[in-house]
């Protein structure tokens, strides 16, 4: 990276004027697209924390769920409809619940670890499908959000939510830059490669992993409040497994060396499924299996490593 | 006939499908250290070929000897094993055994998700039902209740199973050299062990057992898209709460999960889902490694 | 060395009657011995004597079955790796233990972040000051030129001597090497031996290495402490330790220097 500390604000402020600028030219239906791509960025920006120390979780689909019930359910109850209030209160139902699963998790490692998410976001899935009151495997409708009081329809609410969207993306990714270029983001990297070393220099790796999987968390359930108000609708299918799968595919297309790359990645998954949802309609899955298999066999870094001068030879920061 | 027995007896039912369904998962994964998430899909495709096979069968006259269908079953698991395990172990996953664990689950996920279009292609999105070798061998009675007999079918093919991958394991020379080559690998390599040819055959076993835990399902159940998700999801957590890679492991975890499972469904039915779960965390509380664990060698 | 090592109060490091089993083999065997501050040390032994089950046992990688340690008076039996590092005891490694896919610079990155008290979330881990305090070290240890390569570009006695760097980076009052010139050509043995200890020159860090090469043993320890069968059988100064009888049967063979380590 740069030496300057502005680099990191400065590309995030361009970022920003970048996409909102082409909010102003696309259709309605890719802002749509956009918006959606942009919210599930951010789970598999989750998985990437993880991936740095190593670790790969199959159960992101828990928080982005967690948050976009969060989202519903409080429009439902409590009719607050507020968007900047129901991302803060998604991120810290996730942050809570991810802070005690972290206490087991953070001692296991490998397919341990990949297949212990994975059974905690299906048993949000199983208990949510069973809970009819909230609408079972029906799930329920999310009314349209508010920003700071402004309530607009139409355009300008598919508008507000991909601007606000792209905001909050822009800042999180921003921070969690910081993070990977930060002591404790090294120490991370360090863990994926020498867990022993690291505790032997005097460092806790369950107490880095745990950090990592409750900022996975954080926007995991910040991505589910995003998503549910842009679908309008949330049903237990956001913590089944298969979801979460798809938060992994975008991570692994990625790599870890590159937030904009996730962010890249998952513009691109939502490309490819609207087009084979047109051409292909059954068979969507085949397409991203044969996808995945091609990544992991030709790209092992992701895309991030095409783009990043990190992993050459004698390269530095 | 008391509760208890109700949920022994039920439980052991589901036990006995439950190992059926994830004995070939620990045996890949003991063995190839592969965690095979196309498991699932191996396990649908069985139940899938049984469930055609079977109706191939009876459409040309198995109604004179409808016990054959049984055998039919069983040829349909060997096609999809001898079709499958040489295609996917040789023609994918051998490219991928000097990468990370973590990143051969996800090629097996990547395999699972090919899976469940290739069955869609092929057999469409209707549900196909193949119920005559379910009801052929009649109900049995116990105290006020029915069994059908086929239920207990399933207890003797998995006790049969088990016993099997016991002792081609522990008392033949060739489960000798698996297990040389599951202790070390390169050290059988130098030895003159056909590593490749090991690999292959015992994950040929794996997918044969999938597709026989799919083909004894068949006749259960409707065979429809979206079956092969459960049942991987339900496999793994038995083979964790046994031990990954431990046979006795898979046996123990799933009639735990079974007699858990039937106790839930007569106590407190609103947890049938996840009380799954709720075993497997508490035995990784206790056994973080599982009931059988592999054992590591010191690293430093 | 330190005078005091009589006045029984200096001793920074002390083992009492350690035991520890691996099913049938004993790989401590009533270990006790006491390490006066500021001295440098050395442990022989064939292979499974129990070298390194002692390192393994001080630095907290294995519990012993019994016994206690004492660090500077303060007991740390059992205590995990990172308490014990972070107490001041620190260790290298007989086989490297590196990042292998991070730089020289980035590895000693991650020791000089591991030191500090809070490492932070938000501190970036190449500032201008960690870079060059982490490159002033590389030069102490003339492996600078190394400094942006990753580990599989480098020499063996550049990772042994990347390691020891490491383990001293959080200024630790005792360091254990464990074998650090096993791997390493023989003529490159004395050269490593000495930047190590010009390294810890003037620290006053008790040092205490593990080592088949006698030379070496007798050129820089001032006392040995010779491992067989689990159990100290000889705990004196390197020309004593050799003349001793069960040592020369038990470890050196009778022949003196056994070049090369595992």
């Amino acid at each position: 990276m740069t030496n300057s500390r502005l680099f990191v604000p400065l590309s995030c402020v361009l970022i920003f004027s970048v996409l909102v600028g082409i909010g102003f030219i696309i259709p309605q239906w890719a802002m749509f697209l956009a918006t959606m791509a942009l919210a599930k960025g951010l789970v598999a920006l989750g998985i990437v924390i993880l991936m740095r120390a190593g670790l790969v979780s199959f159960g992101q689909g828990l928080y982005f769920c967690i948050g976009a019930y969060v989202s519903g359910l409080m429009a439902n109850w409590t009719g607050i409809t507020d968007i900047v209030l129901l991302s803060i209160l998604g991120v810290l139902v996730s942050v809570i619940l991810a802070a005690i699963c972290a206490r087991l998790l953070s001692g296991y490692r490998g397919i341990f670890f990949a297949m212990l998410t994975l059974s905690l976001s299906m048993i949000l899935y199983g208990a949510l499908s069973k809970m009819s009151i909230i609408g079972g495997t029906d799930g329920l409708n999310v009314s349209a959000p508010t920003f700071l009081g402004y309530a607009p329809e139409g355009r300008a609410l598919g508008f507000s939510l991909y601007f606000y969207t792209c905001l909050v993306s822009v800042i999180a990714g921003g921070l969690i830059r910081v993070y990977f270029n930060s002591e404790r983001g090294l120490t991370t990297l360090a863990i994926r490669d020498n867990e022993l070393r690291v505790e032997y220099l005097g460092s806790s790796v369950k107490s880095a992993i745990s950090s990592g999987y409750i900022m996975a968390a954080a926007v995991g359930g910040l991505g589910g409040v995003i998503a549910g108000l842009a679908i309008g609708h949330v049903d237990p299918e956001y913590a089944y497994w298969t979801t979460s799968g798809e938060f992994v595919f975008v991570a692994i297309l990625s790599g870890f060396f590159s937030i904009g790359a996730v962010f890249a990645s998952s513009i691109v998954l939502e490309v490819v499924r609207s087009f084979s949802n047109l051409y292909f309609p059954n068979t969507w899955q085949l397409v991203l299996g044969v996808f995945l298999l091609i990544v992991i066999l030709l790209l092992p870094n992701g895309l991030g490593s095409l783009f990043s001068k990190r992993r050459r030879k004698g390269g530095s920061e | 006939m008391d509760l208890l027995a109700v949920i022994l007896v039920d439980g052991l039912i589901y036990g006995a499908w439950l190992f059926i369904v994830s004995v070939g998962l620990t045996l890949t994964f003991g063995v190839l250290n592969i965690l095979n998430m196309a498991h699932g899909g191996l396990y649908a495709i069985g139940a899938y070929t049984t469930a055609t096979a079977v109706g191939i069968y009876f459409a040309n006259g198995g109604d004179a000897f409808p016990l054959g269908s049984y055998a039919v079953m069983v040829f349909a698991a060997l096609l999809v094993a001898v079709v499958l395990g040489p295609l996917l172990e040789r023609g994918l996953l051998r490219h991928f055994y000097d990468r990370d664990h973590v990143v051969i689950v996800l090629v097996t996920y990547g395999i699972f998700l090919i899976l469940e279009d290739v069955m869609k292609l092929i057999w469409g999105v209707t549900p196909l039902f193949v119920s005559e070798p379910y009801s052929l061998l009649g109900n049995v009675e116990m105290g006020p209740l029915f069994y059908v007999t086929y239920d207990f079918l399933v207890i003797g093919v998995a006790i049969v199973a088990g016993l099997a991958v016991w002792y081609v394991l522990n008392r033949t020379r060739q489960g000798k050299v698996v297990l040389a080559v599951i202790h070390d690998r390169e050290m059988s390599r130098t030895m003159g062990v056909n590593v490749n040819k090991v690999f292959m055959v015992s994950f040929m076993a794996g997918v044969f057992l999938a597709a026989l835990g799919g083909a004894l399902t068949a006749p259960m159940i409707s065979v429809s898209p979206g079956i092969s998700v459960n049942v991987i999801i339900l496999a793994f957590a038995v083979v964790i709460i046994g031990g990954l890679g431990s046979i006795e492991g898979a046996a123990i975890g799933a009639l735990f999960v079974g007699i858990a499972r039937a106790a839930s469904v007569h106590m407190l039915p609103a947890a049938e889902l996840f009380i799954i779960y709720l075993v497997m965390a508490a035995v990784l509380v206790f056994r973080p490694e599982g009931l059988f664990p592999k054992t590591e060698a010191r690293k430093i | 060395m330190n005078t005091a090592e009589s006045s029984t109060a200096d001793f920074v490091l002390q083992a009492k009657n350690l035991n520890k089993a691996f099913g049938a083999v004993i790989a401590a065997n009533e270990v006790d011995v006491a390490v006066p501050r500021g001295a440098v040390w050395s442990l022989i032994g064939s292979n499974g004597a129990g070298k390194t089950t002692f390192v393994n046992m001080v630095t907290g990688y294995l519990r012993p079955d019994s016994g206690t340690i004492l660090f500077n008076d303060k007991d740390i039996t059992g205590l995990a790796p990172r308490n014990i590092t972070r107490l001041g005891i620190s260790r290298s490694f007989q086989i490297p233990q590196l990042c292998a896919e991070l730089t020289a610079l980035e590895n000693m990155l991650v020791s000089l972040s591991s030191a500090n008290e809070q490492a932070s979330f938000f501190r970036p881990a190449h500032s201008t000051q960690s870079v060059a305090n982490a490159t002033e070290m590389l030069e102490r240890f003339r492996i600078v030129d190394y400094r942006d390569r990753t580990m599989a570009e480098l020499p063996a006695g550049v990772r042994k001597l990347l390691d020891i760097a490491m383990a001293i980076t959080g200024e630790p009052q005792v360091l254990l090497l464990d074998e650090p010139t096993s791997g390493v050509a023989a003529e490159e043995k004395y050269p490593l031996m000495d930047l190590v200890m010009e390294a810890l020159d003037g620290s006053n860090v008790t040092v205490m290495f593990v080592e088949h090469d006698m030379d070496i043993v007798a050129r820089y320890s001032q006392r040995v402490l010779a491992f067989y069968d689990g159990q100290i059988i000889a705990n004196d100064t390197p020309d004593n330790v050799m003349q001793d009888d069960s040592v020369r049967r038990y470890v050196t063979g009778g022949a003196v220097a056994t070049p090369g380590g595992v």
